[in-house]
């Protein structure tokens, strides 16, 4: 593997070969001394267009915790805003000697067309509506820990799928896994292609929770939100919240994720994430874990350039 | 031959195909006993001791020196294993992927910690062995257990108890269960 773009250009293999990994690296974290030499001298740049504090922070401490170094091209300090051209800021970057880039934009496509220009990997932490593969692989992973085999678990995500990159992703690997997802959401915050998703659509949030082994919810994106989809707030939260009433209403060993930042009061209630059952703190954690795993395997373990076909595939078997 | 090595050998893959038969179940079982004798001797007792087996063929061996050592002095010595992927000096070289998280139950420090694995053959798994176990404290001493030395040292580095020593070719392959130690040549 060299890149990581989008969970449809993963196998179920290579997903699982990431979740079956990830504990060794979660293992990192519980040392006295947490770093471990695996990347030694690589170079990571985190080359991010878009606010985040989680995402990018748990990239820089993955690759830290495994010796790699880190340059975070801060967007709002950079040279990007003397009007450097994307192209031009990553050939920049590459020619000071890196190894992967990690990169977030707000346009659906940038990591692949990154591929093109640079030869380091290249890792998408989220692109427009489009993809964000690390927390698909994450949420799995948090999923698979509470829930155990994924296959036939009933996954019940709400909230504004239309323009959540982490609902096209999440759909796409807990599908591969074995899993049922049920999108719910008001109509208007429905993707129009919902009908070629491997998912069932309702708008009835009441009914979906009876039966789901999971629940996810997402946040209200009202920065991408350019017209009233919803007719206000307090509507939606009383609709496609989950109310202390309906947190209440689900068994206790239901877990419910959260990709973050929570909007609280809106599709999660203010006192709600204190429960048990909500495992954001989890998926945090095992966030650092997933985003190791998949530095080794694109810097460490299975660099390409450095070896032969034939022991490729011997590692890649075990 | 761990899992590691088998991965790692030339021609990288491929299956172990036995030529002979170099210790049957019960030499290994006398072996064990044997080291676990050494073990107790040479460190006076078992205390502040701890076993210690290397992912994947070192582990089993440790199981059954914990329990050797268990029948001889009544003590159950603690039980870890470590995985040394991420301390490993081939990354990138060669297809390295960790096997099982390490698991070290208890701080290493001053404590003697006896390292077990299946095979010693370059030292370079035992060097990064050596490397993991700093991230968990500052062990008294380490000792290094292994149920074949086949020679081919590349690092100084050596065993304080071996089960047998077993001249090999480089070419060769040495394959190690608690059933059967077996010579013979890894096939394509």
């Amino acid at each position: 593997m060299k890149h990581l773009l989008s969970i449809d250009e993963l196998t179920a293999d290579d997903l699982r070969d990431v979740l079956r990994i990830t504990p060794s690296f979660a293992e990192v974290a519980q040392r006295r001394i947490s770093k471990v030499p695996a990347l030694r001298g690589q170079t990571v740049a985190l080359l991010f267009y878009e606010d985040s504090t989680r995402t990018r922070l748990s990239f820089e401490i993955a690759a830290k915790r495994l010796s790699a170094d880190t340059l975070n091209v801060s967007v709002k300090t950079s040279s990007v805003n003397k009007g450097e051209s994307l192209r031009d800021t990553a050939e920049t970057i590459e020619a000071m000697g890196i190894d992967a880039v990690v990169v977030r934009h707000r346009s659906s496509g940038v990591p692949w067309q990154l591929t093109k220009w640079l030869d380091a990997s290249v890792i998408n932490a989220g692109d427009g509506w489009h993809q964000h593969p690390t927390q698909a692989l994450l949420d799995c992973f948090t999923l698979q820990q509470q829930l155990g085999d994924l296959s036939g678990s009933h996954i019940v995500m709400v909230g504004d799928i239309k323009h959540s990159r982490v609902a096209r992703s999440d759909v796409q690997a807990l599908t591969m896994l074995g899993a049922e997802v049920t999108l719910v959401a008001p109509p208007t915050l429905l993707p129009p292609a919902i009908a070629s998703w491997p998912v069932r659509a309702s708008h009835d949030l009441d009914a979906s929770l009876r039966d789901a082994d999971a629940v996810y919810l997402l946040r209200m994106q009202s920065e991408r939100q350019h017209e009233a989809l919803v007719p206000d707030l307090r509507e939606y939260t009383t609709r496609y919240g989950l109310t202390a009433a309906r947190a209440a209403a689900l068994e206790p060993k239901v877990p419910i994720l959260h990709p973050g930042p929570m909007n609280r009061g809106v599709e999660i209630a203010a006192d709600v994430p204190d429960l048990d059952q909500v495992v954001v703190v989890d998926q945090v954690r095992n966030g650092v874990a997933v985003r190791m795993a998949v530095l080794f395997l694109l810097l460490g373990s299975g660099s390409e350039q450095a070896m032969p076909d034939e022991v490729a595939t011997a590692g890649a078997t075990r | 031959m761990g899992e590691r090595e088998r991965r790692g050998a030339p021609p990288y893959g491929g299956s172990f195909v036995s030529r002979a038969q170099v210790m049957d179940v019960d030499q290994i079982r006398r072996a064990v006993k044997r080291m676990a004798h050494e073990i107790v001797e040479r460190n006076g007792g078992l205390d502040g001791l701890v076993i210690v087996g290397l992912q994947t063929g070192g582990v089993e061996p440790a199981i059954h020196l914990v329990e050797a050592l268990d029948t001889i002095e009544g003590v159950r010595v603690p039980l870890g294993t470590v995985d040394v992927a991420f301390h490993r000096d081939d990354i990138g070289l060669r297809p390295v992927l960790p096997e099982a998280p390490t698991d070290i139950p208890i701080e290493l420090d001053a404590r003697t910690v006896v390292l077990v694995d299946d095979v010693l053959f370059t030292g370079r798994t035992v060097r990064a062995a050596l490397d993991a176990l700093q991230d968990f404290g500052r062990p008294r001493a380490v000792q290094l257990a292994v149920m074949v030395d086949r020679g081919h040292r590349e690092l100084p580095i050596r065993a304080d108890y071996v089960g047998k020593n077993l001249p090999t070719a480089r070419t060769e392959a040495v394959a190690v269960t608690m059933n059967s130690v077996d010579i013979g040549e890894m096939v394509k």
